[in-house]
């Protein structure tokens, strides 16, 4: 009945999504009416942007509400399918998830950190990276596609544990390599529209482009259900997809590139709070 | 759903190779503002045509950064470049043939794509690489256009 009630919810959603009346910008993120969700913060001292907003104060009053309550955010279907797989045995080892971790909400705090330097790898560990690790090495299971249903369902759940902290990626050290190339992959202009991440989402957050109300880009809301496509979405299909509009040939989902970006891009949100599951249009 | 009507804009794009007798992307010369004085085709600008183009989500779309009043009967004009509103009285056709074949010429680092041109940005998707957004009558079409729209 639960399950069947949230769906319903995310029909009658689907139906608001033309709506491009701006949000009230007063607005506060509070879910359940307990949690307190950071979705402005000072800028660091380096940083690019006057002032850290998360996407959820650039979506319709409708969008926003529904990642206000639980039981209306449609992620929380998934997170259920995630629940399960976390319980369930895989692999010629005979393990499931809750094996080696018996409460998933032991990984508080993972979310808020990732990605970061693998010193043994030498690249960077996203949440998908590490989840794999523990299928191929530790269960002897197949991996799973960084984007796919299984993926995003065990990336929700787990990201769901940090909700509320604070996003702080180190960029330093070890990361420091990977810190720049994103850098300078955010800064590149790219595709036969010949735009950067920043001619949109540095530059011009807050104006809309055609119906689409430009936000800053940030990634603490990851993974996204997104009523365009009714689920959970991964960071790196988000950049497949802003590439592709831009006419540009994307990196690979996984890639170095898109690691390093996704190091990057969180690293401007370094002070926000992370907000997964959000809901986006 | 709205991103995709923005740009996405791929799969049915009008091909838009050079015609003979068009100067080619390559050889436009452009003044020191920016500006091109030679038609692109030495076929007059079709105003109506014109408007189309601009409004097209799949060609011009103008509209994604620009709000035209001419063009209220469309819903969702951007803002992420100034008002269109009496362009055509602000500018001359020479500087607008250059603002919308590449105005990276006259504004320097701008987010506004270059319509007739094959100097993209890098990593372009095969199927766009070496061709243009706008065909060169397409551009004099909206030259046209915008010429249209004079300060009230
Ligand atoms: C032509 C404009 C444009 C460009 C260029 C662009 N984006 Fe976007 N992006 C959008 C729009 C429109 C949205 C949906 C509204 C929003 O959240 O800003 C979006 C959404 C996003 C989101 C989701 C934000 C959220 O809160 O859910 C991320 C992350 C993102 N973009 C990252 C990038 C990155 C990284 C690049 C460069 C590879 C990039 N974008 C390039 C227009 C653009
Ligand atoms: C992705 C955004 C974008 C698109 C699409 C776009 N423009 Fe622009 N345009 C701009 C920006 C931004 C400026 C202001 C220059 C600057 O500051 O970079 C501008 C400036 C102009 C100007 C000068 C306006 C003035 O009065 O100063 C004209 C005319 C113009 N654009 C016409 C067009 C036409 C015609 C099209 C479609 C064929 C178009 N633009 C598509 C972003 C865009």
């Amino acid at each position: 009945m639960k399950k069947f009630t949230r769906t319903l919810t995310c029909i009658l959603a689907l139906s608001t999504i033309t709506t491009v009346a701006i949000a009230d910008e007063d607005a506060e993120l509070v879910i359940n009416g307990e949690l307190s969700v950071a979705t402005k913060a000072a800028a660091p001292a380096d940083s690019a942007l006057d002032e850290l907003i998360s996407g959820w104060r650039f979506r319709t009053n409708e969008t926003q509400a529904l990642q206000m309550d639980d039981f209306d955010n449609p992620s929380f279907i998934f997170i259920e399918q995630g629940e399960d797989l976390y319980a369930k045995v895989d692999g010629s080892e005979g393990k499931s998830c809750a094996s080696c971790h018996e409460d998933v909400a032991s990984f508080e705090g993972l979310k808020s950190t990732l990605p970061r330097h693998n010193a043994s790898s030498g690249k960077l560990d996203t949440m998908e990276t590490l989840v794999n690790n523990c299928r191929t090495e530790r269960m002897g299971a197949e991996p799973w596609k960084w984007s796919k249903g299984k993926m995003t369902a065990m990336t929700s759940l787990i990201s769901l544990q940090s909700r509320g902290m604070p996003v702080n990626v180190k960029t330093d050290g070890e990361a420091a390599g990977a810190y720049d190339l994103g850098k300078e992959l955010y800064y590149t202009r790219v595709g036969q529209l010949d735009m950067s991440c920043a001619n949109c989402h540095e530059d011009n957050y807050g104006n809309m482009i055609r119906a689409d109300h430009l936000s800053q880009g940030q990634i603490n809301g990851f993974p996204t259900y997104r009523l365009k496509n009714a689920k959970m979405n991964s960071i790196h299909a988000r950049f497949k997809g802003c590439m592709k509009n831009i006419r540009a040939t994307p990196f690979k989902e996984g890639s170095e590139e898109f690691r390093a970006l996704e190091l990057y891009v969180a690293s401007r949100g370094n002070g926000l709070s992370v907000e997964s599951p959000s809901v986006r249009n | 759903m709205l991103l995709r009507s923005f740009i996405a804009v791929t799969a049915t794009l009008i091909s838009t190779s050079v015609i003979a007798g068009d100067i080619s992307p390559t050889d436009v010369s452009f003044g020191d503002y920016g500006e091109i004085s030679a038609s692109l085709t030495g076929v007059a600008g079709d105003p109506v045509a014109g408007k189309k183009v601009s409004t097209n989500r799949k060609l011009g779309n103008c509209l994604a950064c620009h709000v035209n009043d001419d063009a209220s009967s469309q819903s969702f004009h951007g803002e992420v470049g100034p008002e269109l509103n009496g362009a055509g009285s602000r500018w001359s056709e020479e500087e607008l043939r250059g603002i919308v074949t590449n105005s990276k010429n006259t504004f320097e680092g701008t987010i506004m794509p270059a319509f007739y041109s094959t100097e993209n940005g890098v990593r372009t998707l095969k199927k766009f690489v070496g061709k243009t957004i706008l065909s060169a009558q397409q551009v004099e079409d909206v030259v046209a256009y915008i010429l249209t729209l004079k300060e009230e």
